[in-house]
């Protein structure tokens, strides 16, 4: 357990180190990184100033470990046009962000499993058909689109919902549905899909064969043995939740982290949104581990010492 | 792992004709769509660009001066359907375009990678990691906000984040065909290493990458157009789904149908695209029926 963990470990910050060293070199992918922090309208003399004051004009190499030596401060720099630091533009969104995404993993867990389940028991059902038609459909449907459907519906023609921004728990339905529901097709295949793995295997024959039902076999016995695969697909659908917001925020004008960092492309506010996709990408890495540190909680076969994986 | 791609052979029993209809309706339908973007300049009734101040926001089958707007017309008086027509053009463009840089580079990175072993391995694996814990589409927009907006860039900003997807499998699938007694007689026998991955190789691993490819289409489609909905796609006046949806956002209460078309094109594509994807995945992988 302890090597696993010291190796899982360094796994990690080899790939934080990565992702850094590849945010930097994308920042250069034209040449001159100034040109991202600077508005439209500056003049040359502006941009020299810029360049020089943040050091663009040095070694590459010294320029990159300076940036490295800032993200370990966990120093993202400073607004170019709000002049305060990008930590705290983030931190105030981020509990907007949170309750999005918390409200749409809601809906994709809580509706995305039960799916999966009768899916997998009912097959042959029609109310299963149906079902499975809308899985599909849900995983077809882009967010925007979706969330576009929901306001014309719930809130231009019914008037049931408030349209846009946040506010009480009414607020929060409508986005949460419209996030919520691409990730609850994936929940809902991939319960389905392991469900019906465990249900060919000979242990549940035989319960089967000796009369248990199918619902005590289901808590008992199923739910923790094709928990592995829900838990990976877990990590991966939250910091999917978390990058979808950017377009969910948008439609619903949610002030989150998405809204923020569209608003920060379009008035060239570069490191905001750079701050953002670290971020991102830290969550990212910090959900895949915890995975792993989940299996071997669910299924003691999995032994953390290097013995599946 | 069996390296075999070939369909299993289990007899289906004949599907009956509701079945065989629903299994053609997406091919037919994407067939459609492509061919409606090939030859759009022909099967759109008017110039998708040209405004008509006069004719803003009608409804479908409304007739204004010279125009008669069968889908109705956006906020500048621009017939929607002529818009849609178009905007198939990118849609398709961009996602085969996108599909085909990303699947190239990431399927030679990975059987390279899976056949030379040693440090490519480590390098190449270990980038695929680095590129696959960045979400997806926050690394599309921080390459945007770098290159800059419109068609090519987004073309390549979307190869640049989707190659790994395709390394990783083709990696795997590598791994193991690799050590396949032909392919070791074929390297014995004095092949060079770009014939073996080339003729050997990539035969075998070709089902699983498209496969994947057909899924990643689909995805590739809903990133264009919500790149562009963010305004970071296509730039106007070039009509794409996705611009057109968010623009039509500001009408809803108005103008149902600028948003609502383009909506419905977007959907019934990808829906196409992803039954399609299924399919492949059900001929190809037998352990997931």
């Amino acid at each position: 357990m302890r090597r696993f963990l010291v190796r899982r470990v360094g796994q990690v910050i080899g790939t934080i180190f990565g992702v850094v060293t590849l945010i930097f070199f994308l920042q250069r992918l034209t040449g001159d990184p100034t040109f991202l922090l600077v508005p439209e309208t500056a003049t040359q003399a502006d941009i020299d100033a810029l360049r020089h004051s943040l050091g663009f004009d040095r070694p590459l190499f010294v320029q990159y470990l300076d940036f490295l030596g800032q993200i370990v401060r966990f120093d993202l720099g400073r607004s170019v046009i709000q002049n305060i630091p990008v930590w705290d533009i983030i931190a105030s969104r981020v509990p907007y962000t949170l309750q999005l995404a918390g409200g749409a993993f809601l809906v994709a867990f809580g509706l995305g499993i039960p799916v999966g389940i009768v899916l997998a028991l009912h097959r042959e059902h029609i109310a299963a058909r149906v079902l499975a038609g809308i899985v599909l459909s849900a995983q077809s449907m882009p967010t925007f689109w979706s969330g576009i459907l929901l306001i014309m519906i719930f809130a231009v023609t019914l008037g049931w919902l408030p349209p846009s921004s946040a506010g009480g728990i009414d607020h929060l339905i409508m986005p949460s549905f419209a996030l919520g529901l691409l990730s609850m097709a994936t929940f809902a295949r991939i319960t389905r899909t392991s469900l019906l793995d465990e249900l060919s295997k000979d242990y549940v024959r035989t319960a089967r064969s000796r009369g248990v039902p199918i619902g005590r076999l289901l808590v008992r016995h199923l739910a923790r043995n094709a928990s592995i695969p829900i838990i990976t697909v877990s990590a991966l659908e939250i910091s999917n939740l978390l990058a979808g917001a950017v377009i969910v925020e948008t439609v619903f004008a949610w002030p989150g982290l998405g809204q923020v960092t569209v608003q920060s492309i379009l008035a060239r506010d570069f490191l905001v949104v750079q701050g953002v996709v670290l971020l991102g990408a830290f969550v990212t890495v910090a959900l895949n581990l915890a995975a792993d540190l989940l299996y071997s909680a669910v299924d003691p076969r999995i032994r953390l010492d290097g013995g599946r994986r | 792992m069996s390296a075999v791609t070939a369909p299993p052979a289990v007899s289906r029993p004949r599907a009956s004709l509701g079945k065989q209809a629903l299994r053609w309706a997406p091919i037919g339908l994407i067939l459609f769509a492509v061919l409606v973007a090939v030859f759009a300049p022909f099967i759109a009734p008017y110039d998708p660009n040209s405004q008509n101040l006069l004719g803003r926001m009608k409804p479908p089958g409304t007739v204004s001066r010279s125009f008669h707007y069968l889908l109705g017309s956006d906020e500048l008086g621009r017939d929607l359907l002529s818009r849609l027509i178009f905007g198939a053009r990118v849609s398709l463009f961009v996602a085969f375009a996108s599909v085909i840089l990303s699947g190239v580079i990431g399927v030679l990175l990975g059987m390279l990678a899976g056949y030379a072993r040693g440090w490519v391995e480590v390098v190449v694996m270990r980038l695929v990691d680095v590129f696959l814990s960045i979400p997806a589409i926050l690394l599309a927009i921080i390459t945007v906000a770098v290159l800059g907006p419109g068609l090519i860039n987004v073309i390549v900003v979307l190869a640049l984040t989707r190659w790994p997807r395709y390394a990783r499998i083709a990696y795997g699938q590598t791994l193991g065909v690799a050590n396949m007694p032909y392919v070791r007689l074929a390297a014995f026998m004095g092949a060079s290493a770009p014939r073996v991955l080339l003729r050997h190789i990539l035969p075998n691993i070709i089902g699983a990458v498209t496969v994947v490819a057909t899924l990643e289409f689909g995805l590739m489609v809903l990133f264009e157009a919500g790149l562009s909905f963010l305004g970071m796609g296509v730039q106007p006046p070039t009509s794409s789904w996705g611009a057109m949806l968010s623009s039509g956002r500001n009408y809803l209460a108005t103008a149902w149908w600028i948003a609502t078309f383009p909506g419905i094109c977007l959907f019934l594509l990808v829906l196409s695209v992803n039954l399609i994807g299924d399919d492949l995945r059900d001929r190809f992988d037998p352990r997931s029926q």
